[in-house]
């Protein structure tokens, strides 16, 4: 197999990263074409870890089904429940609570923090700083901690269920909340001070992995990649779902697209999630958290497609039902991470090896997010 | 001239970030860390953590299962069996009893589905979370304890 030789008939050197490298977050592989120190091609190699859990999907039942997307995007678990049960709930045509409505927008963006402070530390700690990691882990350990509280696990929490929550929010919430925020507000200047500033940080990042505007939508890119190239994609902005449509935010835009403008985005993104958790977390109305939704869900006839923003991108639930199992016929996630993984090539191709370390990280790579 | 600026820039950029570091290492508090294994006994998980799976019993060794089998029906893996018994109740009714409550608990995910389903509240998640044994068979559990019995309210 030649492919498997390194050094190709025409003197390039095939590299092979991973599937176990710790810059690539997971198992993922990638094979590089290597022209001394330039990447001539980069090819990902996918398919470690899939689990095949849109074929799984298709065995149960649709309470059941919600809980394996905490196990694609790990760092937007809340992010991707919300998704699939707001496809069924507007297939069924629920009413959810405004008290569960207003929850799940506050999980939601406290989600997308934790994700971004983890992908803040991770890409310290792939650019060679360290302090970074104790940083945003300081930070996002009180998330969890509030996680685990109301959802019962820190990570794949199973809180939503089609109708609204699984059980109410427990006493002390919205203050555990509002002392985050007050933390957290006064650690996020840190962020800036310790590493958007630094000199190292700024030559390996800055005019690195540029993605135009029309590569990011040729491919498919969303979230804060298209953002960082100046593409308006952002779900919460362009088909509101839960409260996002009563709330004040601004959609992050920048145009240099590189990845020092995907950093940016995301540090800005954090502002905006306080802000609007801020809007909220003192207005939790009394009444009921679920509604009533029969135990066991039969969609009508149809196909059924919602799309929610999670921390990386676009999450889209595609479900197709015959109307007469409680099982969906078909269902298909439209996951954030394999279309801006698909960009790699063309932001890697041309630069150096080293700085592909950068781009990885600038892409906020989840692998199970990617294979599913 | 330009050349001195960007040396000044570059080093004031990188003491900035190095004054963060010096100010948390002048004034440190109390260690984030939890020093786990070493705090076990003051280590306290949150009333809602989602640990090991217990059906509840009371001091009377009474438990609420119906043997329904709500659960069983709701979890996503396969992890819970129900086994039920016939038995004659006292006003002579031929009446379906909980056998044994099986839970394979390396197949469960922590969901919590079976506990949200349960219609007399029997399960509970509890705090414990230290499962690890020495032999894979040990991890097929069974719930309800020796000897225990339905309680009479739900009879």
């Amino acid at each position: 197999m030649p492919e498997l030789e390194t050094i190709t008939e025409t003197g390039e050197y095939i590299l092979n990263v991973g599937p176990q490298h710790p810059a690539t977050h997971g198992v993922m592989h990638l094979r590089i074409k290597l022209d001394g120190e330039i990447i001539e091609s980069i090819e990902p190699v996918l398919g470690y870890i899939h689990r095949s859990i849109e074929k799984m999907s298709e065995s149960l039942t649709y309470r059941q089904l919600i809980q394996m997307t905490s196990r694609m995007d790990y760092l937007s678990a809340h992010i991707n429940n919300t998704g699939v049960a707001l496809t069924i709930e507007r297939a069924l045509q629920v009413e959810v609570p405004q008290r569960a409505l207003v929850v799940r927008t506050i999980l939601a963006e406290l989600t997308r923090l934790a994700s971004h402070q983890l992908w803040w530390a991770a890409t310290g700690l792939d650019l060679g700083a360290v302090t970074p990691f104790f940083l945003g882990f300081r930070d996002r350990e009180v998330i969890t901690t509030i996680f685990e509280e109301v959802c019962g696990s820190r990570l794949t929490m199973n809180y939503i269920v089609p109708g609204g929550l699984m059980e109410d929010i427990p006493n002390g919430f919205a203050e555990r909340v509002n002392k985050f925020l007050i933390d957290f507000e006064h650690h996020l200047p840190e962020y800036d001070q310790l590493l958007s500033d630094n000199e190292i940080f700024l030559a390996r990042n800055v005019g690195i992995g540029i993605l135009s505007k029309e590569e990011a939508l040729s491919f498919g890119c969303s979230g804060p990649m298209a953002r960082a190239s100046g593409l308006s994609c952002d779900v919460r902005k362009w088909h509101p779902y839960d409260l996002y449509s009563s709330l004040e935010f601004n959609e992050v835009l920048l145009t240099q697209g590189d990845c020092y403008a995907r950093y940016k985005v995301r540090i800005r993104e954090m502002y905006q999630s306080i802000r609007i958790i801020k809007q909220l977390i003192n207005q939790i109305p009394e009444g009921e958290y679920q509604a009533k939704v029969k135990k066991i869900i039969k969609l009508p006839e149809g196909e059924y497609y919602e799309r929610v923003e999670t921390a990386r991108g676009e999450f889209g639930v595609y479900i197709i039902s015959d109307g007469k199992s409680s099982n969906p016929y078909r269902i298909k996630y439209r996951s954030p991470g394999f279309s801006n993984l698909a960009s790699l090539s063309a932001l890697a191709t041309g630069g150096n090896i080293g700085d592909l370390v950068a781009i990885m990280a600038s892409i906020d790579l989840v692998i199970p997010d990617i294979d599913r | 001239m330009s050349y001195l600026k960007d040396i000044y820039r570059s080093m004031s950029s990188m003491l900035s970030g190095m004054q963060l570091t010096g100010h948390y290492f002048m004034n440190f508090r109390k260690a984030e860390t939890e020093q786990y294994p070493d705090n076990r006994l003051t280590l306290k998980m949150s009333p809602r953590f989602k640990g090991e799976l217990t059906l509840l019993h009371n001091v009377q060794n009474m438990h609420k299962c119906t043997g329904c089998s709500a659960c069983q029906l709701a979890c996503p893996n396969g992890s819970i069996t129900i086994l039920e018994k016939r038995e004659l109740t006292e006003d002579g009714k031929n009446k379906k009893r909980l056998q044994t409550f099986v839970w394979q608990h390396s197949m469960c995910t922590f969901c919590s589905l079976c506990v949200d389903s349960c219609p007399t509240g029997a399960l509970k998640m509890e705090q414990r979370f230290e499962f690890t044994v020495a032999d894979r068979k040990t991890l097929t559990k069974t719930l309800n304890k020796e000897g225990s019995q339905l309680a009479p309210d739900l009879r």
